[in-house]
């Protein structure tokens, strides 16, 4: 696992065609919303048969993460602002979507290195680096007004 | 996911059950610097029944660690999972706590 795994413009035309939504869901901007969800995903992890590590820890930490950055940044935790969620699952792949009501973001301008000397002892600025060192490929882009992070992983 | 916290000797242990992560973290820095105000100096967090933490999570334990060496004090970590030593192998952050294998070996390194 190394940080800055694949990233940047999306392929919506990649999709596999066998690739099915497994969950689709609105939640209001409350970081509360976040660990039910993240176990709701990881079940279907497991049905996915994915490692036991990417279901326990590499799925929910980046999962937590982009909700985190979803509910506090993009919607600025006001919780009348709505974050969408959803899991595409195929044969080989697990892909969430996190979109929320703000502006974006640059995600290789925003994704600091944390483990640089001046870095280490910062309380913050670690999320985007956790997302693309535990997924194979991060995204970003704006979809009908909204901005969409997009993880993926594959089966290993 | 709750934070208990015990006196061993002179040591705060703390144990996290469940998730570390940007809802609750504040719970746990709240209670950690209520002792810390208290005149407790030697804190210990045991993570033997933590399932994940996020990066709010170890923001909070960076500005505890920092709180509490500025009140002459320390904080040491134990019993993390193989995916909790990766996480602070990514972070670099193994470098920054001083971690127990065990709980026994923490207490006794104080």
């Amino acid at each position: 696992m190394t940080p800055g795994g694949e990233s940047g413009n999306h392929d919506r035309s990649a999709r596999d065609p066998r690739t099915r939504v497994a969950l689709d869901r609105l939640i209001p901007s409350d970081v509360r919303e976040i660990e039910p969800i993240v176990e709701q995903v990881t079940q279907h992890c497991r049905v996915l048969e994915l490692s036991a590590r990417q279901c326990a820890f590499n799925v929910p930490v980046a999962l937590t993460e982009a909700l985190s950055n979803a509910i506090l940044r993009g919607n600025q935790g006001v919780r009348e602002k709505q974050v969408r969620v959803r899991a595409m699952v195929s044969d080989s792949s697990l892909v969430l979507e996190v979109a929320d009501e703000g502006e974006g973001f640059d995600l290789d301008a925003c994704t600091e290195d944390p483990t640089r000397p001046e870095n280490i002892e910062r309380e913050d600025g670690r999320g985007l680096f956790l997302m693309r060192s535990l997924m194979d490929r991060v995204e970003r882009f704006d979809d009908d007004e909204r901005n969409v992070v997009r993880l993926t992983i594959h089966r290993s | 996911m709750s934070f208990s916290i015990k006196k061993q000797g002179e040591i705060c242990v703390v144990d996290v059950e469940g998730q570390l992560i940007v809802g609750n973290r504040q719970e746990l820095k709240q209670k950690v610097l209520d002792e810390l105000e208290k005149g407790e100096k030697k804190f210990l967090i045991d993570f033997s029944q933590t399932g994940y933490i996020d990066s709010s999570g170890l923001g909070v334990l960076v500005s505890l660690s920092k709180k509490i060496r500025e009140q002459g004090g320390e904080l040491r970590l134990a019993n993390l999972n193989d995916d909790l030593k990766t996480l602070f192998e990514l972070t670099k952050l193994d470098t920054l706590f001083q971690i127990a294998d065990t709980r026994e070996r923490a207490l006794e390194s104080f």
